[in-house]
């Protein structure tokens, strides 16, 4: 059942050097980093300096992440279990890198913009992206615990970064409040699973699991920890806090929580529930079904009212989280690997959606109303063309990308036998159409309003150029993703016995 | 030699469409450009639907001209094909859209994006006739819902938002079901390749489901009472070529999903609901044939009209008989030219008149005497006058379901008397009278661009009225197919159910 390869790797030597390179790289570059911004000053160059090293920091993790390579058919576990490198991880951890690397020019615009560049913030977002990867490592609740709070602090902080904004302090406190809470409620759970489970690992849970599928003390632990991930991945009835975050927070930071720190979320939960409490599938399922109706249903029918973009990109995002645990609901192999797709180009529609956010600036200030778009076709075409595309892949209509991730995840809903979740799901992605087909409207059909600055940065516009170009065209050779999504899910479950 | 001639044909106007997009400069020129870039583009790939049409072998009952290539995953591949069935569509698409082309020359506001719209349009729709893959339908069959939501909200009339969300939201939610179905087939048969299906026989129980599935998607797109309400406000407010693509095109698509999936996959159920079926097309037959005699609107009128003239397909598909299935496609091919050519007509008024309100005319005979001529011929095809190509269409279809059930046929046939009544009462109301409006004293006949648009459509009215084999003779062999999978799975379940009883 084990698969680990600990023979060789238990030395700790070398190898494990190696299979660590992305955290330590991360680490040290964050340390370094630190160190210069609090020796070398705070004047603008230097500022610049340190947002293109951090985002340069990321090269390497990249590397390292695929350096290993010759032991992709393996799943290596190190310091007993309790860090795991497989096919899984690579392919997350890849993701959360790409979306770190899309956060620092997204952000070098914004901050110089509004005035509020310090050297702690690539800092901040270097030690957060340290978490998100090592919550895709996660391999049992001591981990578990540590890299999402080392994850969240950062962010807290971040949230909270323009301070002299009433509601950016707001999301900061409420973000930190309500992660406390659910960081409590998710240790609570840690502590019954360690004491009915009689260990920390994710192997040794599984063992208990299968011994005792149904034993309550479990059940009540997974039910917390499941209750407390759900809040970091903002599921319903656990999103309060998502909206006014999204909206409270700086446009970058809340495009990093939304894209990054999803896939971290996601990841740590798949880790947790596939790896960790397998045998208690049927325990675990209804849990999820309940998250994914809710969030299904809560993103669809909230983000009608909104007229804030951020807002309804955080119902929005609330919804898709909901299509996600459809997929984890249908279990296997199948719906893993439909939720690492729908992962990938979600975070490709995410960063897309937020760059022409970051676009949204006008002599007076940034602008968030979807009114502010009306007409925008007449005065940014290119722009409007994106974000339109992008608008559609969420809303899942073929041939752009969304409607692939979307056709994967139910395809696993209905071969599991959930017919009613498929339809459900469906049914829900035609009420959302209709939020993100407003948004088109206000673009395409109203009358020109005030136009936004121009040229926008040139970077910003090269991602959200990149990002519609990968949703455009996905449908032209979508096989290598949905392959690849494939060869990660399964490592899952190799190693999860 | 031919294997990449439908996908040639298909993406060509993609191809067209970025060319377009990427014209730069002065607005004029930009929007000249785009018209000729537009018309060049329709018109090789009318050229290329010809040549398929040409090489086509309309004595062979499978697939022509197939292509197969890996795209999704093992299972769901890049298939097109064409048969009997599908081809005479391929056709009748690509020469529609010249004739859009012309009939826009005219729009001036955002005339880049507009052609761009109606070429990724022809795409999608050419696509939808070729698609031999059930998910490559589907991208395609729901992909054409992202033009048309703009040609409607950008060119339309005054209560253009309120129509193309309906337009979009409607059809969406009738797709998804189908969506949910296509998993389920997968799930059950481990291909959606649509020749592979047509041979699997489904168990009885899934067949209902899925038959339901599908037929909330057609139903929708056809569209059949009482989920129809969408059409009439769609085809107010969108322009005259968006009308024409609508009625011409869009709406066999759901004919097209019925004849081409839920007859030969889901026999049974086809069976089943066969008379619940043939109760909604009398409905929508008598009842928007009477809501169209009450309409104020011209082009309402005739969006209604369109309905209940689906309602003769419905029926004739679900007749189950030779004559029944060949006659409702051939009801679709010949409505497509005749709606459009009313629509087109509808246009040239309005384009004269500005106005949609039959009220507003009257006498127009009088200065427009070819226009007359045309639409008076159009009118009474769209009746199903003996000698053109909608007598053939309605008449077939009520032949077909007189053996098993005659109440349908007579009451079907019922509905042509309303449609006369309907047709012939706009017609007095437009075009005789007296010549009393200010609007109408200078206005001229057809032009010459108008006349080219109107002529193929005269043509294609009286011949394929006076000689309808040159349609039939194509598709009877694809549509005699359908009907042998469907009596071989009626029989099949029957035998079962003796096997079982004895």
């Amino acid at each position: 059942m084990l698969h680990f390869d600990l023979t060789v790797w238990e030395s700790l030597g070398f190898g494990a050097v190696v299979l660590l390179g992305p955290e330590y790289v991360l680490a040290l570059a964050a340390m370094g980093l630190l160190m210069l911004g609090v020796f070398r000053g705070e004047d603008g160059g230097r500022l610049h300096l340190l947002h293109r090293l951090a985002a340069l920091a990321i090269l390497p993790a990249l590397a390292f992440v695929w350096l290993p390579i010759w032991h992709r058919a393996t799943a290596v576990g190190l310091f007993d279990g309790a860090f795991l490198v497989d096919d899984f991880s690579r392919y997350m951890k890849t993701l959360v890198l790409l979306g770190a690397l899309a956060a620092f020019p997204m952000s070098a615009a914004y901050l110089e913009r509004m005035r509020l560049e310090r050297f702690e913030y690539p800092v901040l977002i270097l030690l957060a992206t340290l978490g998100m990867c090592l919550m895709v490592s996660a391999g049992d609740l001591i981990t578990l615990y540590l890299s999402l709070e080392l994850q969240g602090l950062c962010l807290y902080a971040l949230a909270a970064w323009r301070r002299d904004s009433a509601r950016s302090s707001e999301a900061g406190l409420k973000y930190f409040v309500l992660g406390a809470l659910s960081s409590g409620l998710l240790l609570y759970g840690c502590s019954l699973l360690y004491g009915f489970g009689g260990g920390v690992s994710f192997l040794v849970l599984t063992d208990a699991a299968a011994a005792a599928p149904g034993h309550p003390g479990l059940v009540f632990g997974m039910v917390f920890v499941l209750a407390g991930l759900a809040f970091k991945l903002s599921a319903a009835p656990f999103h309060m806090w998502t909206p006014d975050v999204y909206e409270g927070a700086p446009t970058p930071v809340a495009a990093f929580l939304a894209g990054a720190g999803k896939l971290a979320a996601v990841a740590l939960l798949l880790r947790f529930v596939v790896e960790g409490l397998l045998p208690m599938a049927e325990a675990w399922r209804q849990v999820v079904i309940a998250l994914a109706v809710a969030s299904m249903l809560l993103g669809a029918f909230a983000a009608i009212g909104q007229r804030n973009v951020k807002r309804l990109m955080a119902y929005s995002a609330i919804g898709h989280v909901g299509y996600m645990l459809t997929a984890l609901a249908a279990g296997g192999v199948g719906g893993v690997s439909a939720i690492l797709l729908y992962l990938a180009l979600y975070l490709s529609m995410n960063i897309g959606v937020f760059c022409a956010i970051l676009m949204m600036r006008r002599a007076d200030g940034m602008v968030e109303d979807i009114a502010d778009l009306a007409g925008l076709h007449g005065r940014q075409p290119f722009m409007a063309f994106l974000l339109a595309v992008l608008l559609f892949s969420l809303a899942g209509v073929p041939p752009l990308a969304g409607f692939f991730a979307k056709f994967q995840v139910f395809l696993a809903v209905v071969e599991a036998g959930l017919y009613p979740l498929a339809v459900l799901g469906v049914l829900a992605s035609v009420v959302a159409a209709f939020y993100y087909l407003r948004i088109v409207r206000v673009m395409y059909f109203d009358e020109a309003g005030e136009g936004f600055e121009s040229p926008a940065p040139g970077v910003l516009m090269g991602l959200l150029g990149f990002a519609g170009l990968v949703n455009l065209l996905f449908f032209v050779y979508p096989g290598g993703l949905v392959r690849a999504a494939e060869w990660a899910a399964a490592s899952l479950f190799v190693a999860g016995g | 030699m031919s294997v990449s001639l439908l996908s040639l044909m298909v993406f060509l106007p993609l191809a067209g469409a970025l060319v377009i997009s990427l014209a730069q400069g002065e607005e004029a020129a930009v929007a000249r450009n785009a018209r000729y870039a537009a018309l060049w583009t329709v018109s090789v790939t009318l050229v290329l639907a010809c040549v398929m049409w040409g090489r086509f072998d309309p004595t062979l009952a499978g697939f022509q001209f197939v292509e197969d290539v890996a795209w999704l995953d093992g299972a769901i591949r890049y298939r097109m094909g064409v048969d009997g069935v599908s081809a005479p569509f391929v056709l009748l698409t690509a020469s529609l859209m010249p004739l859009c082309v012309l009939a826009s020359w005219r729009i001036t506001t955002r005339v880049k994006e507009y052609m761009i719209a109606f070429l990724v349009l022809e795409t999608l729709l050419l696509g939808v006739f070729c698609a031999l893959d059930l998910v490559v339908f589907y991208l395609f069959f729901e992909g054409g819902l992202i033009p048309m939501f703009f040609i409607i909200g950008i060119w339309g009339g005054a209560r253009r938002f309120y129509a193309t969300f309906k337009f979009f939201l409607y059809t969406f939610a009738g797709s998804v079901l189908l969506l949910v179905a296509v998993m389920v087939i997968y799930r059950q048969a481990g291909t959606t390749s649509i020749p592979a299906l047509l041979e699997h026989d489904f168990p009885a129980g899934l067949q209902t489901w899925l038959w339901l599935a599908f037929f909330a998607a057609f139903m929708v797109k056809l569209p059949m009472w009482p989920v129809h309400t969408w059409l009439p406000d769609a085809h107010v407010e969108a322009p005259t070529a968006g009308s024409v693509i609508l009625a011409g095109v869009l709406l066999k698509l759901g004919g097209y999903g019925i004849a081409r999936f839920s007859l030969p996959m889901f026999p049974v159920a086809s069976e089943m609901f066969a008379v619940p079926v043939f109760v909604l097309s009398i409905i929508a037959i008598l009842y928007t044939s009477l809501v169209a005699l009450a309409q104020e609107d011209v082009k309402k009128l005739i969006a209604y009209s369109s309905v209940a003239h689906m309602g003769y397909v419905t029926i004739g598909l679900f007749s189950a008989t030779a004559q029944g299935i060949q006659g409702a496609l051939f009801q679709m091919l010949s409505h497509g030219w005749i709606s459009a050519a009313l629509f087109l007509c509808v246009g040239m008024l309005y384009e004269r008149a500005h106005s949609r309100e039959i009220s507003a005319y009257g006498g127009v005979v009088s200065r427009m005497p070819w226009f007359a001529a045309a639409l008076m011929l159009f009118s009474l095809a769209n009746v199903g006058l003996p000698g053109t190509s909608g007598f053939i269409g309605e008449i077939l279809p009520i032949v077909g379901v007189f053996g098993a059930h005659a109440w349908v046929a007579a009451l079907a046939a019922a509905g042509m008397i309303l449609s006369a009544a309907y047709m012939l009462f706009l017609y007095r109301r437009v075009m005789f009278g007296a010549l009393e409006r200010e609007s109408l004293m200078k206005v001229a006949d057809v032009s010459l661009r108008e006349a080219v648009i109107l002529l193929p459509l005269v043509v294609a009215t009286l011949v394929f009225g006076l000689f309808p084999s040159l349609a039939l003779d194509a598709l009877a062999v694809s549509a005699d197919q359908i009907l042998l999978r469907y009596q071989e799975g009626v029989a099949l379940v029957a035998a079962a159910a003796e096997g079982g009883g004895g």
